[in-house]
């Protein structure tokens, strides 16, 4: 297994190496500059603004510059912050994004798993269709308006919690369970899912028949098979997750790394937008990783390919 | 109940590509009630859609038709579902957005389905290698976040419909691929392929008389999920302002401009929502229904 | 046997308790109750600022922390933007009007109990003014003599520049041509002082990441001390107790909230979590005044929304085109049913009283006269008008105030016209290449003065962007520049504007206005044109419910 994880950390750095050059050069061959604004400034000043951060170099220079400082880990200034290096501004807003996309994953868990299991266990009786139901919503209402809902009802109408911001152990339960509604969904569905496939299977049938109970049956046999389809959903999704979500992140007024993404491209924020790609790439290849080796891990009849 | 001669078992394509597998399929999802419903919910919003251009003789109100003195108003007998502040029919505005929503997730589904399933199969069916350099590619575009992708590419091409349909079938092929080339890598093993490489067939004939067949259900499903999907991503976009632009709409323009003002015009929030959650919703549940009646491994009497 | 339907439902249970735990029931102090009676005031800023640098911050978001942060030479009361002595006790003017002496307080000090001196404004002069530093507001400081010289280079001693510290406490300042709308000027943040020997403890003089203003670093000389600054959270500042003035402060702190969503900033002040919100999103703003009108106040500003017209791409570059499309829209119609924020109508650029002055020429709307204008032209009845777009850049407003042309032209004028929304930068550097037809803009006054709209159009302006040059307004406009003579000036605006919309290069559309939430705890805050905050006077009572 160890080797596997070795060779799969290798094989990402060429995939870095790639996703930095085409994000360079999609970034830099877009109209428009970091330093464009309504009353436009002078031609000299803006010359020099460029001078200052290396932009008139030739572009190719510029690119090389750029890989150099990346192996060395440094992604940059910002330009929209001057003052502010993006080393500085994901370690700071990361943790934030990290901590409600935890929570979330949580919300997104419980309710999911729960809905998932009693679903596929008490298959087409009230406990399937409500919880199911009850999913199709949170898969088909956008974030964007689920959370001024919420807001609307429990914030302003109720007067149970902030409407926005990010201060108080309550200001998580809203934006907490806004951004783990569509996933808890996803995973109540997948959940039933696998489990119905579980539970369908001859060997399942005969332990039923012979007369084994419906928990024992349910955590000796069935819950490693599943889990699968949960696992190699989560591994994607949760990259999203922990990285934060611009919609949510604007609507409860989070301060976390979500928002980053979207600012930094309209705002041409060359080196943000380097450093976001490059950040949330890191986290994708080894969740992917990770949901390899836990699927892996809960049937092994699959090998590491 | 029909049964497969032996001669049938050696060569399934033989007696017809498996026919009593899809009538079989057929007749389970027609009794699934929640597949029907929502197939039925479908097929009238999508008729009410793309007929969209009759209403406007019907009516007299076209969707970009603007009415500023009368404003915002609420349902009544000549607006039956209001207006928007630009006084604006909402049910023609919805009826074309609806057409413009469903075009996308069509298209763009359509995009996806194939780059996906050709790129899978081939990766699937090739192994090796050559599986593993197309493997990486899909990982290096998985890494890729969605909104900045989405900006540039919106800001590179300028802003048009066509391109909506390329940016978010170019996210979503991804998974496609993924799912058709673990499908053909669970099929290729299987013992009736074996089987008829012992006969001598050629791969070709392998790939589209035997393997794909089996790809079909999960891609149907897939494609059926991916649909809700990609309406949403539209509207996730219109939210950032770069979805479908005026004076067109769709469902996510509307859901985005309700949202905005559901305390002042709650209309205008809730037939949108109403609508596209309906039409979110049949797809989910013909989808599952689909799921549950291709499901080649439960072998449910 | 366990029954899995009650695990299910234990869960489902924990959670909803879990939820109304942490909601908590019944009534719990807001924050804004809180700040009443802390003296702390809560204000939405409408985004996260920059930097807290004079001369590299460039935008209002800036501009209304550095208000509490930094006093400039004078300061304007907040009730009609008149000028009270600020850093400076008392000053005078030569009688040729180039030489301004200023006399600083002799107890005015620093946050680190320095003295403020001539020196240190000149100093900051200088910074603002090396073209090292590169700051984009640098032209406040043009109308100094040889400042714009320094500035691009020219010369590289600064002491040919009009800035000289008499002895500790006096600072004399020479123009090239007499500016009386200097000291409007002054009350901008490109003319606060900045403390040079901090500056440099911290880095070089002119690099504009040096982390000065971090909270642990900051000096400035205002009445508030930044205490902390989280991005994307939220700015503190306390009350300085070495302000020369503090005895007079009644605010202990100040707490800006970044918010950029108008949404969201109008849901926490409807939620009392800020006291005020600068701008209500417009579909609420008819709710409030009519539901709660003692929570806004609607104030017109020094900014105009206009549609600029690049006049080298046919068929704009006839002016009978551009009269047309000018002639034919119903500005009423805009602000009344899109806008709905109390704008008013815009017939001509520069706001009406703008320190005085009131343009006389104005716009017709005449649909009648906009056909004949159009057939003239060559386009009788909107036959063969070629297809022109409309580029604004993606908001809302925008884009209805678009689509309600749009229709009224091709009601009016039978023509189309093509809607073409862009993404913020990329409309911006459409807008600089003149790669459009018609374009949305704005302009905000810098100060009360007629230039600050009028210079925009001199041929060599970088914020014309409409390739129109007209010389005889060039020469009306600088000569309004150079002389002290108000009414001189003023008549050579007058005939400037009327060439400006006889040749109609923009659309003048409407005026703006602040529809700002505040709730009526704040006392002591006066809306004015620039929408300036005097942080010395606003204090809170708290409210009696």
């Amino acid at each position: 297994m160890l080797r596997f994880i070795a060779r799969r950390f290798l094989e990402a750095i060429p995939v870095l190496f790639i996703i930095a050059t085409a994000t360079f050069f999609m970034m830099r061959l877009a109209p428009g500059g970091p330093f464009d604004s309504e009353k436009q400034v002078s031609a000299e000043v803006r010359a020099r603004m460029e001078a200052h951060y290396g932009l008139d170099k030739p572009l190719f220079q510029q690119y090389l510059l750029q890989m150099k400082h990346l192996l060395r880990g440094n992604l940059g200034p910002s330009f929209k912050y001057p003052g502010r290096t993006v080393n500085e501004i994901i370690a700071d807003a990361f943790p934030v994004s990290l901590e409600l996309g935890c929570e979330a994953l949580a919300v997104a868990l419980a309710f999911g798993l729960a809905a998932g299991m009693a679903a596929a266990l008490k298959q087409n009786s009230a406990w399937d269709h409500v919880p199911m139901g009850l999913a199709m919503i949170g898969l088909c209402v956008p974030t964007f308006v689920m959370g001024p809902l919420l807001i609307s009802a429990f914030a302003l109408h109720l007067d149970w919690f902030n409407a926005a911001g990010w201060f108080f152990p309550r200001d998580r339960v809203l934006p907490a369970l806004t951004l783990g509604a569509y996933y808890a969904a996803y995973i109540a569905r997948l959940c039933r899912g696998g489990f119905l496939e579980i539970l369908n299977q001859d060997y399942i049938r005969t332990a039923r028949a012979k007369g084994a109970g419906g928990a024992r049956v349910l955590f000796k046999h069935a819950l490693r098979g599943g889990i699968l389809p949960v696992v190699s959903f989560l591994g994607p999704a949760v990259a999203g997750l922990l990285t934060g979500s611009f919609v949510v992140e604007t609507i409860f007024g989070v301060p976390g790394l979500g928002r980053y993404f979207v600012t930094a491209a309209f705002n041409r924020d060359y080196f943000m937008v380097m450093g976001s790609v490059l950040f949330y790439a890191c986290f994708v290849v080894v969740l992917n990783l990770a949901a390899d080796v836990v699927l892996v891990w809960l049937n092994p009849k699959l090998r590491f390919e | 109940m029909a049964d497969s001669t032996p001669m049938a078992m050696v060569e399934p394509a033989e007696t017809g590509g498996g026919s009593s597998f899809w009538q079989d399929a057929w007749h389970r999802l027609w009794q699934n009630k929640l597949a029907v419903f929502g197939l039925v919910v479908l097929g009238v919003l999508a008729a009410l859609c793309f007929a969209a251009f009759l209403w406007p003789k019907i009516t007299g109100f076209s969707y970009e038709q603007q009415n500023l003195a009368l404003g915002p108003a609420p349902p009544n007998r000549v607006h039956w579902l209001g207006t928007d502040p630009l006084g604006r029919d909402l049910l023609a505005r919805l009826l074309y957005g609806g057409g413009i929503s469903l075009m996308v997730g069509l298209c763009a589904t359509a995009v996806s389905l194939t780059i996906g399933v050709i790129y899978g199969a081939i990766a699937g069916f090739a192994g090796g290698k050559l599986d593993m350099v197309l493997m990486r590619i899909v990982d290096i575009l998985y890494a890729l976040p969605f909104a900045i992708f989405v900006i540039l590419l919106m800001v590179f091409f300028g802003q048009n419909i066509i391109l909506l349909f390329v940016a978010i079938g170019a996210v979503e092929w991804l998974t496609m691929a993924r799912i058709v080339r673990g499908q053909v890598m669970a099929v290729k093993r299987q013992e009736f392929v074996e089987a008829a490489h012992a006969l001598g067939l050629k791969e070709g004939r392998i790939i589209f008389r035997h393997i794909v067949p089996n790809l079909l259900g999960p891609i149907i499903v897939y494609a059926t999920l991916t649909v809700p999907e990609v309406i949403l991503l539209e509207s996730f976009l219109s939210f950032l302002g770069l979805g479908v632009q005026p004076p067109h709409s769709s469902w996510g323009v509307l859901i985005k401009e309700g949202a905005e003002v559901m305390e002042e015009y709650p209309w205008l929030l809730i037939y949108p929502g109403a609508v596209m959650a309906l039409t979110l919703f049949s797809l989910n549940f013909l989808g599952d229904g689909l799921r549950d009646a291709l499901d080649v491994r439960g072998s449910k009497d | 046997m366990i029954n899995n339907s009650t695990v299910g439902q234990n869960v489902y249970l924990t959670i909803l308790c879990l939820a109304l735990l942490a909601g908590g029931c019944g009534q719990r102090e807001t924050l804004a109750a809180i700040g009443d009676r802390t003296q702390e005031l809560r204000l939405n800023n409408e985004g996260e600022p920059s930097s807290l640098d004079p001369a590299v911050a460039i935008g209002t978001i800036e501009h209304y922390i550095m208000l509490s942060l930094y006093e400039g030479l004078v300061a304007p009361d907040p009730k009609d933007l008149s000028l009270r002595p600020g850093a400076a006790e008392n000053w005078e003017i030569s009688p040729d009007g180039k030489v301004y002496t200023f006399h600083l307080r002799k107890n005015g000090r620093w946050s680190n109990s320095e003295p403020v001196t001539a020196r240190d404004f000149v100093e900051s002069y200088h910074r603002m003014l090396m073209p090292s530093m590169a700051s984009q507001y640098s032209y406040m400081l043009y109308p100094v003599k040889n400042a714009e010289a320094f500035n691009l280079g020219k010369i590289s001693d600064f002491g040919q520049v009009g800035f000289k510290a008499l002895d500790d406490y006096t600072l004399q300042v020479t123009l090239h041509s007499p500016a009386p709308y200097l000291l409007s000027m002054m009350i901008h943040d490109s003319w606060y002082p900045v403390p040079t020997a901090v500056i440099k403890k911290h880095g070089a003089i002119d690099d504009r990441t040096n982390p000065w203003t971090r909270p642990e670093n900051f000096v400035g000389n205002g009445p508030f001390v930044l205490k902390e600054w989280r991005m994307n959270s939220h700015i503190l500042v306390e009350r300085s107790p070495t302000y020369w003035d503090a005895k007079n402060v009644r605010l202990n702190k100040i707490y800006f909230d970044p918010t950029e969503s108008t949404d969201t900033a109008e849901r926490m002040f409807r939620s009392a979590q800020i006291h005020s919100d600068p701008q209500a999103p417009p579909s609420k703003v008819a709710f409030y005044r009519k539901y709660k009108p003692n929570l806004i106040k609607v104030y017109p500003l020094l900014a105009t929304y206009f549609y600029k017209i690049n006049v080298t791409r046919p068929p704009m570059n006839d002016k009978r085109v551009r009269q047309a499309l000018a002639m034919a829209i119903d500005r009423h119609a805009i602000t009344e049913t899109i806008m709905r924020a109390g704008e008013e109508p815009a017939f001509f650029l520069t706001p009406p009283n703008t320190a005085g002055y009131t343009c006389q020429t104005k716009v017709k709307e005449d649909v009648a006269a906009a056909r004949q204008l159009l057939a003239d032209a060559g386009y009788p009845d909107g036959k063969n008008f070629p297809p022109v777009e409309v580029l604004f850049n993606t908001l809302q407003s925008h884009k209805a105030i678009a689509e309600a042309f749009q229709a009224m032209w091709k009601k009016n004028l039978n023509i189309n016209v093509v809607l073409h929304n862009e993404e913020w930068k990329v409309y911006l550097d459409s807008m600089r290449h003149l790669d459009y037809f018609m374009g949305r803009a704005g302009w905000n006054g810098d100060y009360v003065d007629p230039s600050t709209f009028l210079d925009m159009f001199l041929t060599d302006s970088g914020n014309n962007e409409t390739g129109w040059s007209n010389a005889e307004y060039d020469r009306l406009v600088r000569l309004a520049s150079n002389t002290g003579d108000r009414a001189v000036r003023y008549d050579a605006y007058q005939k400037a504007e009327a060439i400006l919309l006889d040749e109609m290069p923009i659309i003048p559309i409407y005026f703006y206005t602040r529809p700002r939430l505040i709730r009526p705890s704040v006392r002591g805050w006066y809306p004015n044109v620039l929408d300036q905050y005097d942080f010395k006077s606003i204090y809170l009572v708290p409210e009696d419910n």
